[in-house]
């Protein structure tokens, strides 16, 4: 259990993160609360049903306080100082990823997960406990409790229901752009648990998983390649799922390129991009990123607004899983592009692949 | 008494109108009317509905729909011998006692643990399937042997990613329609080519010959049935299934569950999907309404992920040592998939599904043998005599199960003007095949089971000999 | 209210029965088949010239080997361990109706169970007549020119629909084109599921705050290949889409047909018509809304009707009316050909029309005012209930005959979901409610349909019981994440369902994977 105690206090006093003593201070001057302790206690009750458990986590307001409130035995890993740091998150994600802890379940937002993502990577699970500003990544839970209820179902000996899927780890980068915005970017793929319905009432279709079917489609998508076209992949596990099936090895985390079923292109940025696309038609094939709908803007700034006017709306093809499209509450998109005429043309209905010959519409917003 | 509002309907415990106020009363609305406030006005119908009057007495409904039913002859007053898809078998008493049993009738979903007795008849119909036909995977029902061999077909296409499917040209015109419309029309972009296999015209078997032609690497399936639609067992089951899997094809068989007491079980001679009809097995004809169809494999996964069907498992509970039946394979996930779903399912015939599952355990191995065998001596012995009768004889040389081919065409007579005449004698001559088969001419499709009696047959031979003698 | 009522003592019935597979005694005898006669044997000649070597059975099949009263008493202790409607059901979209056991008995006699569909048809007027009338009853409720009873049950019909339009569309040359259907996530998935086995692409619209989909969705969605629209109206939260003929115009202009999945005609009927609204086809379950039985999953029907333009089209035979009675109308060039064999659950089809003359049109119309009103009666009852809350709350109109509630506030408060709570239903004889269509729009749903049949006693009883699992949810959750306890069997462990190495669909796959079962057989 990690707890970035500063995490979420940015958010009520209209601060567009809380990432640093600069920031707390701001934050605190303009009347924010801490609340990433009560949030990870009441996380932390939910998982008291299975009884007091033995929990390692920071000392003080790094998880210990929270742990003990609950009703739960810390097992403190690291001491962090006075004011803790982001180095305090990472130093503690170091200790549970040396003892080979199975989950690590933390309170904050996009900053935190980024910072525990760069010591554990696929080695734990990631679960948040939604606490932060900004939670562009994909490993938070609706709420403390449901995270805990979740953590539980981790600890179940009858595991059937768990399972585990591929979450974004996004965050403001540190420096503004040339273009003086603060781009959010992907940083990679964490693994998080989600609790797998049983359902055994019959009425219903039998379906296929919403995973088959994206991978169905992804293999689909790699057979049916205009010959000739250039074909610009966004980042994500969706597209490399494409590149998977063409034999090719893309960068996940930028954009590729292909043509003819040859990589033409790897990890471009946007004036790789435009000199391509100076060659010959183009399309783009883009996943939908983060558990917020973006799809231009956040994660894959580099296929930016002059390549995206270049390629044109009607040749961009959106993918996703049914699955992720339901998780999206409101259920909508947005762009970012940075270019507000831009953002205007690809606002509207969209159809989204969620399978071969199965799309979803989806409206994108500015 | 014609209902109206005012007056309790015996089937609406709130229509007593002083419980309507006091429900629209714990509301805090006036009137019924305003709860339909969602529908705009120019949606509504603006005039009342106009049907017949209403029958609320029970015993008005009853005598009018019994006056009504009555207006059909029935094949327990008059001898029968139409199958081709619906068959006259004796339905035991105590499966129609059990399908009416009003827990059973009314259950819907339910749980394993509440509608436990359900899924365990579910279980059972499976198992007791599985045993006739020796394999291990068998789905609940679908609605008709034509929809099951058109599954069938279509997992068939997804194991192989082929687009092709041969099917045998003996096949009742009805189960061909199902099944081309499973398979697609052309314009689709994920039809599947449905090629016929020609029959010998002698013996009514499959021309191997000509399966030999149409077989290819593009096939996913061939399809053929013991007994056929004429009724022949198919003796070359296994060259069949071994041609078929020399071109890495799938072969599907159509089988009959009343014949396998006596007939060797489809995987005995190479099938790797069976199908077939479920309506043998204590289920009364119902006009028709009484088919369903059963799919069945051998337990492996390729297989097993392609089911449309619901599948049935038993498992455990969390007491130790007692067992539950789950639905399994519900959340089919990546095995297997190609570029299409795997069909649909809803209601089927479950119903029917526990009505079979009585049936096989009265039956038993020994009744099952005993049916065969006494359904294959009837249908021998009528098909002796009829052919004892100048101008007729018996179509196909091939050996056959309880339906068989009349040729007529030397009588110089129409099916249809024979059956006329069989007619008045009260009996249903068998399905006329001169429309469907043209190449057979003038000639019926006779159904014989173990329900009709020498004396019953020995009455059909005298009435043809009165019908085509006048 | 609630507060007042007693819940009864329940448990059911346990006979802890063995699965008939492992019962009997060798050589015991169900039924036997009579001798054939001497002279018919001896005419026959031998079993073994019958079949040829290739095809004998070699080994007789491993059936187990009862006594009639063996096999009556086995499957009747089955039943009694099966809930089905012997308490309250108010299964949500199932619409869930007196099942008259009249019907039961009329369809049960020879005049029916005894006709063989190939008889002439002069041998088959009373059930021409029944099938012509019930259609002329379902023309007058919905609009429509006709109606076909093939489809098997409500998601046959959604394929019917399919192959009709397949066939409309090819016989203006236009299938190739148009080969996308529009639904949208609240529509049955039976009708995605029929639309993609009949080999369309679907594209799917996603619901907005008000609880339906914008037109600006369906008109982003429409084009030259929009086959057609399949969708439902209520959906199944209760919401009623008020610009339905809107969008019946546009899918219309653009060259498409609409279908109006009717599995929620409970709380309309008797107050709008399909063909009014514009749809140009519909389908109605006979095995929910018409009070035939669900039979815990058929034999089902879904009569499907179109309007003029589409009845060539129809799979074949269809019931006509002549000078001389009634006849089967094959002759139908244009059809799609058949989706089932045969014309039809004819025993469902007898049920329906029987409900209807027994209802009447002032019964129809009063039982979807019931089922209204019922519905918004258990919304006051069952939101007072902690943990409990409605979908799309901002909504705020009177819900039609259903409404989705979520428990996510009781799963967030004490870990108990709806999966639990279904559960623990079962334990005070009511059976497991209804959950929702996947994908899960609402979070933890559950959607109860009161109907017309159930009285305001047996609401109440039912909204006592929901309150009683909650009180428990937040007091003794372990009890509830438990349950079932007065169940014939305990929870049942899902794992080895899905398990291939420990699956097991036959007992034959059992005594395999299962070997100590094998020797316990013996």
């Amino acid at each position: 259990m990690i707890v970035n105690p500063i995490a979420g206090m940015g958010g009520p006093v209209a601060l567009k993160g809380t990432d640093g003593p600069a920031d707390v201070a701001t934050a605190l001057r303009l009347g924010g609360q801490p609340l990433a302790n009560d949030r990870a206690r009441r996380a932390l009750m939910a998982l008291a049903a299975t009884g007091p458990l033995e929990i390692m986590t920071a000392g003080g307001l790094m998880g210990e306080d929270a742990v003990r409130q609950a009703g739960h035995r810390p097992i403190v890993v690291h001491h962090p100082a006075a004011s803790s740091t982001s180095l305090d998150t990472r130093n503690a994600a170091q200790e549970m990823r040396d003892a080979h802890c199975g989950l690590i379940l933390f309170a904050g937002g996009d900053g935190t997960a980024r910072d525990i993502f760069g010591i554990v990577e696929d080695k734990a699970l990631m679960l948040g406990i939604p606490t932060g500003v900004k939670m562009h990544s994909g490993v938070f839970g609706t709420t403390p409790e449901s995270a805990g209820q979740l953590a539980a179902l981790c600890l179940s000996q009858d595991a059937i229901q768990l399972q585990t899927c591929e979450a974004e780890i996004m965050d403001r980068d540190d420096r503004p752009g040339t273009d003086g915005r603060f781009a959010t970017r992907l940083f990679g793929y964490a693994r998080t648990p989600f609790e797998r319905r049983l359902i055994q009432s019959a009425k219903s279709t039998v379906g296929h998983g919403d995973d088959a079917s994206l991978e169905a489609l992804c293999a689909q998508l790699a057979e049916t390649l205009t010959p000739g076209c250039l074909y610009i992949l966004g980042p994500g596990t969706t597209t490399a799922r494409i590149l998977h099936h063409l034999g090719l090895g893309g960068s996940l985390l930028g954009i590729d390129a292909v043509r003819d079923g040859r990589l033409v292109g790897r990890d471009l940025t946007e004036s790789d991009i435009l000199a391509l696309l100076d060659t010959g038609p183009a399309k783009a094939i883009v996943g939908v990123i983060g558990g917020q709908g973006c799809l231009f803007g956040r994660g894959n700034q580099q296929l930016g607004a002059r390549a995206l006017a270049r390629i044109g709306r009607e040749n961009v093809i959106v993918a996703a899983s049914l699955n992720k499209i339901t998780g999206l509450k409101p259920a909508r998109l947005f762009v970012d592009t940075g270019d507000i005429s831009l953002d205007a043309v690809f606002s509207g209905f969209i159809p989204v692949q969620i399978g071969p010959g199965r799309s979803v519409m989806l409206r994108v917003g500015g | 008494m014609t209902y109206a509002r005012g007056t309790a309907h015996p089937w609406m415990a709130n229509s007593v109108e002083s419980t309507k106020q006091e429900m629209l009363a714990a509301i805090g609305a006036k009137t019924i009317e305003e709860l339909f406030e969602q529908i705009p006005a120019d949606h509504r119908l603006s005039r009342p509905l106009a049907l017949p009057p209403a029958l609320s007495s029970e015993s008005e409904l009853r005598r009018h729909l019994i006056q009504t039913l009555s207006k059909n002859q029935t094949c327990e007053a008059n001898l029968n011998f139409l199958g081709a898809g619906c068959w006259q078998h004796y339905v035991p008493a105590v499966c129609e006692e059990i399908v009416r049993r009003s827990e059973f009738l009314t259950s819907v979903f339910g749980s394993p643990m509440s509608d436990h007795g359900r899924n365990q008849a579910w279980f059972e119909f499976c198992s007791q399937i599985g045993e006739l036909v020796n394999m291990e995977l068998v789905g609940l029902p679908v609605y008709s042997w034509g929809c099951a061999a058109g599954h069938a077909l279509r997992m068939a296409s997804r194991i192989t990613g082929r687009r092709e499917v041969l099917v045998v040209k003996a096949i009742d015109p009805e189960r061909l329609s199902v099944i081309r419309n499973y398979c697609e029309p052309p314009e689709m972009s994920d039809h599947l080519a449905v090629t016929l296999v020609a029959y010998d015209p002698a013996t009514g078997l499959l021309d191997l010959s000509d399966l030999r032609a149409k077989l290819n690497e593009r096939v996913a399936a061939v399809y053929f049935e013991t007994p056929s639609y004429f009724g022949i067992i198919e003796s070359q089951g296994a060259e069949i299934a071994a041609l078929a899997r020399a071109h890495g094809a799938e072969t599907i068989v159509g089988a009959d569950p009343i014949s396998l007491g006596v007939l060797a079980a489809p995987a005995d001679f190479g099938a790797d999907i069976t199908v077939g009809p479920t309506q043998p097995l204590g289920v009364h004809m119902n006009c028709g309404g009484g088919v369903g169809g059963y799919i069945a494999s051998r337990d492996e996964v390729k297989y097993a992920r392609e089911y449309p069907t619901l599948m049935i498992s038993i498992g455990e509970t969390i007491k130790a040592g007692e067992r539950g039946f789950g639905l399994s394979l519900f959340h089919q996930s990546s095995y297997g998939m190609r570029d299409k779903g795997k069909d649909w399912t809803g209601n089927s015939v479950y119903m029917w599904a526990v009505a079979n599952a009585v049936y096989m355990s009265l039956l038993g191995p020994e009744g099952f043998h005993d049916v065969g065998t006494l359904i294959l001596q009837r249908a021998h012995y009528a098909a002796k005599r009829l052919e004892e009768i100048p101008g007729i004889r018996i179509r196909l040389e091939g050996p056959f199960f309880k339906e068989f081919v009349v040729d007529f065409n030397e009588t110089g007579m129409s099916v249809a003007e024979i059956n006329r005449r069989l007619r008045k004698e009260a009996i249903f001559g068998g399905k006329d095949l001169s429309a469907d088969f043209p190449e057979l001419g003038q000639a019926a499709l006779f159904c014989v089971t173990e329900i009709h009696s020498q004396s019953d047959l020995d009455r059909l031979h005298s009435a043809l000999s009165k019908a085509l003698a006048s | 209210m609630t507060n007042a009522i007693k819940l009864r003592n329940y448990h059911a019935a346990v006979w802890d029965e063995p699965v008939v597979m492992e019962m009997g005694h060798p050589g015991r005898r169900g039924i036997v088949f009579p001798q054939a006669e001497d002279a018919l044997r001896a005419a026959a000649g031998s079993i073994d010239a019958m079949i040829p070597a290739s095809m004998r059975r070699k080994a007789r099949p491993s059936l187990p080997e009862l006594s009639e009263p063996e096999v009556l008493r086995h499957y009747l202790h089955l039943s009694q361990q099966t809930l089905g409607m012997m308490g309250i059901s108010l299964f949500g979209t199932c619409t869930m109706k007196y099942n008259a056991p009249v019907n039961e008995a009329v369809v049960a006699r020879p005049e029916l169970a005894q006709v063989h569909p190939h008889q002439s048809e002069e041998d088959l007027q009373g059930t021409l007549e029944i099938v012509h009338n019930f259609d002329l009853i379902l023309r007058e409720l919905s609009g429509m020119d006709q109606f076909v009873f093939q489809a098997g049950g409500g998601a046959d019909a959604a394929y019917t629909h399919c192959c009709v339009t397949r066939a409309y569309h090819a016989s203006r040359g236009e299938l190739e084109q148009r080969d996308e259907i529009i639904t949208t996530i609240q529509t049955h998935p039976c009708n995605p599921a029929t639309a993609a086995a009949a080999g369309f692409k679907v594209i799917t619209l996603m619901l907005e705050e008000d609880g339906y989909p914008s037109l600006e969705a369906l008109k982003a969605a429409v084009s030259n290949r929009t086959a057609a629209l399949m969708i439902n109206n209520p959906d199944d939260m209760g919401i009623y889409n008020p610009h339905i003929k809107e969008w019946v115009r546009i899918v219309h202009e653009a060259g498409g047909l609409c279908f109006y999945d009717h599995a929620n005609f409970n709380g309309v009927m008797g107050k709008i018509r399909a063909r009014e609204i514009g749809f140009d086809a519909c389908m109605y379950m006979l095995h929910k809304t018409f009070g035939a039985p669900k039979g815990g999953g058929g034999p089902a029907v879904g009569a499907y009707g179109c309007s003029e333009a589409l009845a060539p089209f129809l799979p074949a035979p269809v019931v006509i009316k002549t000078e001389n009675g009634y006849a089967l109308d094959s002759d139908r060039p244009h059809s799609t050909g058949k989706v089932r064999e045969f014309w039809g659950n004819i025993p469902q089809v007898v049920k329906a029309y029987a409900w209807a003359r027994s209802m009447g049109a002032e019964g129809i119309n009063e039982a979807s005012d019931i089922s209204v009103l019922a519905n918004n009666y258990m919304e006051v009852g069952l939101l007072g209930i902690r943990g409990i809350t409605r979908s799309n709350p901002d909504v705020d109109s009177w819900r039609m005959e259903m409404t989705r509630y979520s428990l996510e506030t009781m799963k967030a408060e004490t870990g108990i979901g709806t999966l639990d709570v279904q559960n623990r239903m079962v334990d005070f004889g009511m059976d497991a409610y209804w959950l929702s269509h996947e994908p899960w729009l609402v979070p933890e749903p559950f959607t109860p349909e009161a109907g017309e049949m159930y009285s305001k006693e047996d609401l109440d009883y039912w909204i006592a019981v929901l309150a009683q699992i909650s009180a428990e949810a937040y007091a003794t959750p372990d009890l509830v994440k438990t349950a079932p306890h007065n169940q014939s069997i305990h929870q049942m462990k899902y794992e080895s369902l899905e398990d291939p190495d420990r699956w097991a669909m036959t007992w034959r796959a059992y005594k395999r994977k299962r070997p100590s079962v094998g020797n316990s057989d013996s």
